[in-house]
């Protein structure tokens, strides 16, 4: 039974990874880029939902608001924070990367460290560097096999969430004509481009859906674990890069298997073995499979042509 | 004399006048600093600036020379700045002569780096590209968590290691003798150390290290290194073995860094693992990269010139960080765009590079 | 038009069952023997029981139609692809289980279809770097300087010197290999092999991309590098009049299997030749 609510635990926050892992797996399909920054657009959404829910608390709710009402605002919060996420996506892209697309690997890196710092900095001076009390989205817990196996409703909430934006996003890249133009984009731009695809188009559609989809982490994150401060992305944004390579880096299904298998060997690390070397036991996971796999789980192999 | 600089290469001139350059920023600094021009902060930061030199240095054999793009370097520093620490402390009743103490420290830092470089190197060194980055990074990470669980004492018995696996155990678990001396507790690092290093022997070991790095680049070794990044079924062709040379670039790569870890951790009082962490390899990256990947001199001169900024800029207090991001991404875009870079060569006439800094 | 190359051409013997070579090397065990070399990718056979012989001295062509499996073949013999039936044998030993550096030192050296310079590098360097096995000093002699990487920095500077001087290409030295003309690079590549010191060149295309006059001119040194180095060449080449005009040995291969073997007049003359450039003439 305990093992069961460890892993319960596990693929909550392997979901939290999994959905920012897409976001890295996508940039990176597209643009051939690692943002560094993704983690800090999560920490941004979880600020933008925080503010809005305690504006909504303080000046638009009563003091008992029904349930409904709450629902409400909490829904809006979370909406409005994938708004301005979206457009804080769009705008990282179009002023730091767009002019280096046609630079090489490491500029882009640097750019987008410099993009990290900047907004962590920001929203010190905005918010604060003292750590915020998120109030999670949703409260209270199942109680199964008479109080043996308790889940708390965030964490099924996590994991349904996860699953429809695994299955809404496979349906639009696959379907959709959108989708279709991003993964031409992923493949070969340049081709991409003759037949007559916009390509910039195209990735900052990339960065806005990523940037969408921190916010929602962000929001889940911080429910998870309810503090919130400017530096709050940074680990979870590197433990969902490794999940994304873990998986295969510009594998949609592979982020979603990465992130899934990380949050579960945390949670059983931190349960079994220790606490501290949690994150040491999680990376030499990562190593040896990456040894095994050179491109990850589910990364496709191209040999170099002679 | 003049004759003999004509006949010199284009590459040497710019190794001597690297040389040169460093030595005379040591002369200056030093004359400033006996006539009492410097103030406390500049004085305190000359020490960090030579181990930061150090490890760029260090960091663009890997990243410019090799070609592989690391981002757990920091991790290798940290090795040495902790084995380095632990010698001066053993040591300091055997060896009593400061100056032996830092250089045994210093090899000794040296020694563990390499160590870690090989067992690092050997499986990181088979992946590719982004691939072999985030491994990288995670044995940055390994480290990190390692250290902070390392509980080392010593005594006249010697030393004493134990790893506080389970949070359970704490420095009395050691079982020192009462003369002995607590050295690293784990997560709060090292405390209460002998600040033995100087700038002499930071401005020492960065003309050291700068000598390695170029020597080795002017090298036989260093071609074949070059080879490898430039196109590796190529140099496999001409029967280069692709491992073998990697592996002695990055070894040499966490060898520096471990002797620039050692001098860092010796000019602190107490220093812990956080302070090696994923972003002090990010750090470390940005003088690489900013100074451009090969050029030695530009490593340098981006290094104290990011390192000063952020003090330079206190007077705008709470957003000199946010001013020092805006200047990164600013100089990122001036750099490597097209059309920025046609725009800033107009205004100013910059020389030509030649194939001279491409080493 | 380029200017008609007059070569004189050693008379072709046959060899049994592999191949026929210059009278002049009849005598001395061949460089290279191949025999029922393939290798499978999944189900598709992009080499099959290629049997070839190449004499010590011998400039030979391995020609065919795009996509007939020409560049795998020298991917095969030198090990990028390990071969998956056959054998290699390189002056007398067997080459298998080695690799690419191995059958580089063993004394094959190569040249790419997509050039493979080291361009961030300097012409120099680039030649440098294929002398990389014929100097011996440590990376510590390399760092302290000793007296010994003086020596050999110096013999290795003036071999490379006149190694590029068989192209005319001294004066390149100190320019960056990557900024050179196209011309130039297949050049370069070909001096960097030679470098190795082998005694099997493969020059995939090296006349790809120049203009007639360049390619009358990089006959003539084809032919000069095996006087005066005393190799064999094997060469793949689309430029007819190049393979026509040098080789001694001329191989043809389609789908992955040779379809003729000759030299220049027998393979002009030869029915399954033409068929497999200019395909089949329809009945009726």
């Amino acid at each position: 039974m305990e093992f069961l609510s460890y892993l319960i635990n596990g693929v909550s926050l392997g979901s939290i990874y999994a959905i920012i892992a897409l976001g890295y797996t996508m940039v990176y399909g597209i643009a051939k880029m690692l943002n560094f920054a993704h983690g800090d657009v999560i920490m941004v959404g979880g600020y933008v939902s925080f503010y809005a829910t305690s504006f909504a608390a303080a000046n638009l709710l009563g003091d008992e608001p029904s349930a409904g009402a709450t629902l409400a605002a909490t829904l809006l919060s979370v909406l409005l924070a994938m708004v301005v996420c979206t457009a804080l996506g769009i705008i990282i892209e179009g002023l730091a990367y767009r002019p280096l697309r046609q630079a090489g690997n490491l500029a882009v890196l640097i750019t987008a460290i410099g993009v990290s710092y900047f907004l962590q900095n920001a929203a010190q001076l905005l918010f604060g560097a003292a750590p915020k009390n998120f109030t999670p989205v949703v409260s209270g817990q199942l109680t199964l096999f008479s109080g043996q196996l308790r889940i708390s409703y965030v964490a099924l909430l996590t994991v349904v969430v996860c699953i429809v934006i695994m299955v809404g996003l496979t349906l639009f890249t696959g379907k959709n004509k959108m989708g279709k133009a991003m993964r031409a984009c992923s493949e070969d731009q340049g081709a991409a481009q003759l037949m007559g695809i916009n390509v910039n188009a195209t990735i900052s559609m990339t960065f806005a859906i990523g940037s969408a989809l921190a916010a929602v982490a962000g929001v889940l994150l911080c429910s998870y674990s309810p503090v919130l401060q400017p530096t709050t992305g940074s680990m979870p944004g590197i433990k969902a890069f490794t999940a994304a390579v873990f998986g295969g880096i510009g594998s949609i299904p592979g982020a979603f298997l990465g992130g899934l298998l990380l949050g579960i060997i945390e949670a059983m690390a931190q349960a079994y073995i220790s606490t501290q070397l949690s994150n040491t036991v999680l990376f030499a996971v990562l190593i040896v499979v990456l040894l095994v796999k050179p491109s990850g789980l589910l990364g496709k192999y191209a040999p170099e042509k002679v | 004399m003049k004759n003999y600089f004509k006949g010199m290469k284009a590459v040497t001139k710019m190794d001597y006048a690297t040389y040169a350059g460093v030595i005379l920023a040591f002369v200056i600094v030093s004359l400033c600093q006996s006539f009492g021009l410097l103030n406390r902060s500049v004085s305190g930061m000359l020490v960090p600036i030579c181990a930061y030199v150090c490890m760029a240095l260090s960091l663009n054999l890997t990243v410019g020379v090799l070609g592989e793009l690391s981002l757990g370097h920091a991790g290798f520093m940290s090795v040495g700045a902790f084995t380095g620490i632990i010698t001066s402390m053993s040591l300091s009743t055997t060896v009593p002569n400061e100056l032996a103490r830092v250089v045994l420290a210093l090899v000794v830092g040296m020694i563990f780096a390499a160590i870690t470089g090989v067992i690092v190197g050997v499986p990181v060194l088979r992946l590719r590209g982004d691939y072999l980055a985030i491994v990288t990074l995670a044995f940055g990470e390994i480290i990190k968590d390692i250290i902070n669980c390392l509980l080392v004492g010593w005594d006249e018995n010697g030393l004493h290691i134990a790893l506080n696996i389970d949070g359970t155990k704490s420095i009395a678990s050691l079982g020192l003798s009462e003369n002995g001396i607590e050295i690293i507790k784990g997560a709060q690092g090292a405390s209460g150390n002998d600040r033995i290093a100087t700038f002499t022997v930071g401005f020492v070991l960065v003309l050291i290290t700068l000598v390695v790095v170029l020597n080795l680049v002017r090298s036989r070794t260093g071609r074949a290194v070059m080879a490898i990044r430039d196109n590796r079924i190529a140099a496999e062709s001409v029967g280069i073995n692709v491992t073998k040379y990697k592996l002695m670039a990055f070894v040499t790569s966490a060898a520096l860094a471990g002797a620039a870890g050692a001098l860092f951790g010796l000019n602190y009082s107490s220093v812990s693992a956080v302070q090696f962490d994923f972003n002090t390899s990010i750090l470390v990256l940005v003088y690489v990269v900013l100074g451009g990947l090969g050029n030695m001199w530009g490593s340098i001169i981006a290094t104290v010139v990011l390192y000063v900024l952020p003090e330079a800029l206190r007077s705008f207090s709470d957003y000199r960080m946010l001013a020092y991001a805006i200047v990164l991404i600013l100089v990122m875009l001036a750099t490597n765009n097209d059309q920025l870079k046609g725009l800033l060569a107009k205004v100013i006439p910059v020389r030509k590079k030649g194939d001279a800094i491409d080493g | 038009m380029a200017k008609k190359f007059e070569y004189e051409k050693g008379k072709m013997v046959p060899v049994p069952s592999h191949s026929i070579i210059p009278e002049r090397d009849v005598d001395k065990s061949p460089i290279l023997e191949c025999s029922h070399l393939g290798i499978q990718f999944g189900g598709l056979k992009a080499v099959d029981d290629l049997n070839l012989t190449v004499g010590r001295t011998e400039i030979a062509g391995l020609i065919g139609p795009n996509g007939a499996g020409k560049t795998t073949v020298f991917n095969l013999l030198t090990k990028v692809y390990q071969p998956t039936m056959g054998t290699i044998l390189l002056d007398g030993q067997d080459t298998s289980g080695k690799t690419t550096v191995q059958i580089n030192r063993m004394g094959i050296a190569r040249t790419f279809q997509n050039i493979r310079l080291f361009g961030n590098l300097s012409v120099e360097d680039n030649v440098k770097i294929g002398l990389h096995n014929q100097e011996a000093y440590s990376m510590f002699t390399g760092i302290l300087r000793l007296p010994k990487y003086w020596k050999q920095e110096r013999t290795a500077h003036e071999r490379a010197m006149e190694l590029l001087s068989i192209f005319d290409m001294q004066d390149l030295a100190g320019h960056k290999a990557g900024s050179l003309p196209y011309g130039a690079q297949r050049r370069l590549e070909i001096v960097r092999a030679l470098a190795t010191n082998p005694s099997l060149l493969l020059l995939d295309e090296p006349a790809a991309g120049m203009n007639p006059s360049e390619t009358a001119e990089l006959m003539e040194n084809i032919v000069k590098i095996r006087d005066t180095f005393q190799i064999a060449i094997l060469l793949i080449e689309h430029d007819m009049n190049l393979v026509m005009g040098i080789c001694e040995g001329i191989c043809v291969l389609n789908f992955g299997q040779i379809i003729a073997k000759g030299t220049a007049e027998e393979i002009q003359a030869n029915p399954a030749v033409i068929e497999a450039y200019l395909g089949k003439k329809k009945e009726g």
